[in-house]
């Protein structure tokens, strides 16, 4: 499944972004979330994005971050987390993953 | 064009009849790293305190944000607050407070997210400023680098648009220094916020600096770029930047009435015109 992420995720976006990617998890669904549109992402979103890929993790289930575009990866970068994610080029190389 | 961060247009404040600032005007535009230096009792404080709305001016506006910090309601401040960080020279961590919970205050006290949330971010944010697995120590229990990091990473917590650092490096040994400079770039180029540094540590200023302001006696003395500042011919920037020592000029009338313990005659805006943001 693909989750499109776009905008501005801050702390006022951020809690429903949690929500809807917890609800997936929880599913053990496999998701990849497409962040080519994040104009900002604040730390409150990053957490939401490690808090769900934790999860994955424990349900084996799949979690890539794909085209992620350039103000989002300069933050994952900041905090080290480009070494931590399943990153993809692009989402359709995401879910061939 | 977009706005500036920082709007001051001639800013004038008075300690009793002691004119601290004269007239400053200043821009800070978004993502740049704008530095005010200065000797001691320049104005540098003053300047910083009045940017972060603690300070009330005798004349002159502060526009923090698009804002006019003395113009806007309390419910409005309080906003603009939040898209402020500020990393106090002494750190100002609370000592009852694990550097953890320190971190964590202002995501607690200002946003509504779950404790996992505030958890993550905050340990992030220890990441970052390379403090990975010191969340449970006491700040007693810090060195004077560590507890600069950690006041940093509490002033970040919140990813403000407008961070200000009171002399992040004072006090620091030169390869501490330099991992703090190193940190004020990196927050700057990934978040894309504007930082306002205070500082007399010149190493520091010339190495993350976009535009520097030195003060002097209150009054902007030159505000440029790094290049323009280091070229400057002005015998007073030479002298601040070749720690050259000026003899200050002697007023008799005042000089005698400071020996004689005569008080100064005005106290119209004295410190009692502080206010809490």
């Amino acid at each position: 499944m693909v989750v499109t992420l776009e905008g501005e995720i801050d702390l006022q976006r951020s809690p429903a972004v949690r929500k809807q990617l917890m609800e997936l998890m929880f599913d053990s669904r496999d998701v990849v979330v497409d962040l080519s549109g994040v104009a900002y992402i604040d730390s409150s979103g990053i957490a939401s994005l490690v808090e769900a890929y934790q999860m994955a993790r424990k349900n084996n289930s799949r979690f890539v971050l794909a085209a992620v575009s350039q103000p989002a990866m300069r933050v994952l970068q900041l905090a080290r987390l480009d070494k931590v994610f399943a990153l993809a080029e692009t989402v359709a190389a995401g879910l061939k993953a | 064009m977009s706005q500036s961060s920082i709007v001051v247009e001639n800013l004038n404040t008075f300690y009793g009849s002691r004119h601290i600032l004269k007239n400053v005007s200043l821009t800070v535009e978004p993502g740049e790293i704008f530095i005010i230096m200065g000797g001691s009792g320049s104005g540098k404080t003053t300047l910083l305190n009045h940017l972060l709305g603690l300070l009330i001016p005798t004349s002159g506006t502060i526009r923090i944000l698009g804002k006019d910090i003395h113009a806007v309601s309390a419910l409005e401040r309080q906003a603009l607050r939040t898209r402020m960080g500020v990393a106090f020279q002494s750190g100002a961590l609370f000592s009852s407070m694990s550097v953890g919970e320190n971190i964590a205050l202002p995501l607690r006290e200002h946003a509504e997210l779950d404790e996992t949330t505030i958890g993550i971010v905050t340990r992030l944010k220890l990441e970052v400023v390379s403090l990975a697995g010191f969340e449970n120590l006491m700040p007693a229990e810090l060195s004077g680098g560590m507890i600069k990091r950690a006041a940093l990473a509490r002033a970040i917590v919140m990813d403000p648009r407008l961070l200000f650092c009171d002399e992040p490096s004072a006090g620091l040994d030169p390869v501490v220094a330099s991992s703090i400079d190193d940190l004020i770039l990196r927050l700057r180029d990934a978040m894309g916020m504007s930082i306002v540094v205070v500082t007399h540590d010149l190493d520091s200023a010339f190495k993350i600096a976009d535009r520097i302001c030195v003060l002097d006696k209150g009054e902007v003395l030159a505000l440029d770029t790094v290049d323009a500042i280091r070229r400057s011919d002005n015998e007073r920037i030479q002298n601040l930047l070749n720690r050259r020592t000026e003899e200050a000029e002697v007023d008799p009338d005042a000089y005698l009435r400071r020996l004689m313990g005569e008080k100064e005659r005005s106290t119209r805006f004295g410190p009692q015109a502080r206010k809490g943001l």
